[in-house]
Parts: C-alpha cells; sequence; structure tokens
C-alpha cells in the first residue's frame, strides 16, 4: 500500500480538484473547496479500496494527506 | 435472527404521489458552483418534489396514490379490510393517519387500521405487517400507504440535509392468493445509533418550545434548529455500506439465492455514492439496480416503491423476482424478496 497509489485514487476521485495538486504533506482543510463531502468521498474510497471503515472522528484528527493514509494504513494491515 | 418467509400474499400493484412543486439542487445557492456540482455528483440528487406551502400532507399524497391503484386493479373499497399506514410525518400526533384514511377513502368500518412509525426501512418493515396480518387473518385486500414529508423539517441553511430530501407518497395493494410465491424477510434494527438520523424536539422528551425554533450554526453550511430533521452523514454512510451487504449477503445464504435469482434490486434512495458502494460490493450489475434520486431525491419510505412505479412500470407485465432493501433511521434495516405477476404500476400522480 503505496502513498503515492492512494493520491492517485484521490484525484480521480475529487475531480474538482486540480491534478497533481495533493502531496503528502498537503494540509486537508488548505485544500480549496473541501468540504464534508470530500469527506465523506474519501470514507467510501477508504472502505472500497482498502476495506477500512474510517469514522467521523478519525477523520477529523488528520491533519495532512500523509495522516489520513496513515490511519487507513494502521487500520487495514492484519486483514 | 428476524428471518422468515410469509406465505399466501401477493403484491398486485403499486402507485405513487409527488407534489407538483419541484426544486432544482442547480439551484440551490446556499453553496457555492464548485459545492454544488460536487454535491450533485456525490449524492445523485438533481430535482426534488416538495409540498412547500401547498398545505399537503403525507396523508393527502397517500390517499390519491391509494384512489389510484384500486381504480387500476378495478377493486372496490369495501374490499380492503386492512390498511397500514408508514410515516414519520403524519398529520396528527394523534389519532393515527391510517385511521383518517379509512374514513376519507371510504372504507369500510370493518378494515383494521394502524401506523407503522419508520422512515427508510419503512417499506420493508410495512409489508412484512402487512402481509403477516393478510395471511393470519386469510384478509383478502389490504393497501399499505408508505411515505414521508421530510422537507417540512428540512432547514434550507443545512447543507447536510436540504438538497437531500424529497416528499412521496405511495399506495401498494396487496391480495390472498395462494399461488403466491412466498415473500421472505430479514428485519434488523440497532438503536445505538438513534441520533445518526434525527429530530430532536417535538416530542415527549423534549416538547416544542419557543428555543425549538432558534437556528443555530453547527458548522460551516450547517445551521439548524432543535425542531430540524439532522443527519450524521458520515455515521449514516458507514452503518448502511457495512450492514446492508452483510444483511443480504446472509439472505442469500438463508434463502439459498445469488444476484442472479433476482430480476431488479431496488434500493432506499439514500444517495448515490452510498447506494453505488452497497451495489458494487454486492456484485450487482447497473441494469439490475434502478435509480430514482435524480428525479425525487431521498423519499424516505415511499423511495422504493415511487422507484418501482417510476423506472420499472413498463417491464413488469412479465412475472418477475424482486430484491428489495430499505436501510436508514433508527437505526433499522431489512430486506425482501417477492415475485410478481402481472404488477400494475400506476402513472405517478402529482397533486
Amino acid at each position: 500500500m503505496e502513498i503515492s497509489e492512494f493520491i492517485k485514487k484521490l484525484e480521480i476521485e475529487f475531480e474538482d480538484i486540480p491534478k497533481s495538486s495533493l502531496t503528502p504533506s498537503t494540509k486537508i482543510n488548505d485544500i480549496e473547496g473541501w468540504s464534508s463531502m470530500h469527506s465523506l468521498i474519501v470514507v467510501a474510497l477508504a472502505d472500497t479500496e482498502y476495506g477500512v471503515t474510517l469514522k467521523g472522528e478519525e477523520m477529523k484528527k488528520a491533519q495532512s494527506i500523509q495522516e489520513l493514509f496513515d490511519i487507513i494504513r494502521s487500520k487495514s494491515t492484519g486483514k | 435472527m428476524a428471518f422468515f418467509s410469509i406465505e399466501n400474499i401477493r403484491v398486485k400493484g403499486i402507485a405513487s404521489a409527488v407534489p407538483k412543486g419541484e426544486e432544482s439542487n442547480w439551484d440551490y445557492d446556499f453553496i457555492n458552483e464548485q459545492e454544488r456540482k460536487l454535491l450533485i455528483k456525490t449524492t445523485g440528487v438533481e430535482k426534488r418534489r416538495i409540498v412547500k406551502d401547498s398545505g399537503l400532507t403525507t396523508t393527502d399524497l397517500g390517499m390519491a396514490a391509494a384512489e389510484k391503484i384500486l381504480k387500476d386493479t378495478g377493486t372496490s373499497k369495501e374490499e380492503i379490510e386492512i390498511l397500514v399506514f408508514v410515516s414519520q410525518t403524519p398529520d396528527y400526533f394523534l389519532p393515527a393517519s391510517s385511521i383518517l384514511l379509512q374514513s376519507r377513502l371510504g372504507l369500510a368500518k370493518t378494515c383494521m387500521a394502524y401506523d407503522i412509525n419508520l422512515g427508510c426501512s419503512g417499506y420493508i418493515y410495512g409489508l412484512s405487517s402487512i402481509a403477516s396480518m393478510m395471511n393470519t387473518a386469510k384478509i383478502r385486500k389490504g393497501l399499505l400507504i408508505a411515505g414521508d414529508i421530510s422537507s417540512k423539517a428540512a432547514q434550507r441553511e443545512d447543507k447536510s440535509v436540504y438538497p437531500l430530501f424529497g416528499d412521496a407518497a405511495t399506495a401498494t395493494l396487496l391480495e390472498y392468493d395462494e399461488c403466491a410465491d412466498k415473500m421472505s424477510f430479514s428485519l434488523q434494527s440497532d438503536g445505538s445509533g438513534y441520533e445518526s438520523i434525527i429530530v430532536r424536539d417535538g416530542g415527549m422528551r423534549k416538547p416544542m418550545s419557543k428555543e425549538s425554533f432558534i437556528v443555530e450554526q453547527i458548522s460551516p453550511g450547517v445551521s439548524r434548529a432543535p425542531r430540524n430533521l439532522e443527519l450524521n452523514g458520515m455515521e449514516v454512510f458507514n452503518f448502511s455500506v457495512t450492514e446492508v451487504p452483510l444483511n443480504i449477503e446472509d439472505f442469500f445464504r438463508r434463502t439459498n439465492t445469488t444476484v442472479d435469482s433476482y430480476n431488479y434490486f431496488v434500493m432506499h434512495q439514500a444517495n448515490l455514492l452510498m447506494n453505488e458502494t452497497i451495489r458494487k460490493k454486492l456484485k450487482f450489475p447497473v441494469e439490475k439496480v434502478p435509480y430514482t434520486l435524480s428525479k425525487f431525491g431521498n423519499t424516505s419510505s415511499a423511495s422504493i416503491p415511487l422507484t418501482i412505479v417510476s423506472e420499472l412500470r413498463n417491464k413488469i407485465a412479465a412475472p418477475l423476482s424482486f430484491l428489495l432493501t430499505g436501510f436508514g433511521v433508527g437505526l433499522s434495516w431489512g430486506t425482501v424478496s417477492l415475485k410478481t405477476r402481472n404488477l400494475v404500476c400506476s402513472e405517478v400522480i402529482e397533486l
């Protein structure tokens, strides 16, 4: 499970966010136009691609794309 | 496990009614264009019918649908011996709306009537309740009326609720028929999630007060009063995409069926991202899964019958095998399999 692959998947889902604008250090709240819909899309992605149920509070805890990825990865290990 | 089958009852016909008043989410200028586009793409909801200030209630819509299905199936009112009304937006706290409908429809006083207070799962629970009553009491004909006018409780300045919900009511005619294929049900509930979808004020726990109407900002784009419908999108999402596939996989095992056993899989119309996640997990092909989200939004207990009427009306002459699933407020969820033959589907009525 690679972060570059995760970012690629995010960019496919977020059609409204410019391509190649996301990096591991991108702060989620700094992404222009970020809304609760994006959070929902991340939760769907975590479920379908990684088999992980991402809770609302876990989503809120993640400051950056890297942190978001780390949460998903930690929850998916052992599956 | 509340898994069971009911014999001798057939779904004979379905009609539905929506208000004329239409709203498009493309005009929802409470959020900016970029967010609007993403909202429509993610939820799948483009247009919704809402009662606005027409004064229409759920029973008004339900009554029109009931009159229509009785007429289109050539059923006389004296034949109806049971009426079950499923809604969370009844006309009054009391008496029950089903009883108002018994009189307004001109049904006999020998007709039994009662309400069921459920939302998104309500059609499945309603079918199980009326079918088991009809089978036990050998009642020849019954009406299940299911619908909601959720827009009445939605606050326009709450983007997590307002653009999702539409108003509608439906009427389903059921018949006692010893040749009918059995219906199988699997019903579940989890009250620990009661706050995921809730109207906090107006019941006996928190009676309506002046404070019930005070709108407060909860987060950017989400302002509401305690009398308004509140929805935790993330929790509902996780619940639905986890529990619904589990329920249906278990249902497949118990009924010894697979995706291939069904002509159509009709889901409660919650939101597109959620419904598509469920569809993909279960591996149902797109052509078996009709949607009305874009036309009507989430119409609560009306969404499954409304989708059948609206999308499958011209395909129901042949014998068909349906898998229906409802999930949401409660939390409550359930699945039914049923077979139809010469099902009558009336055109969607506009009031």
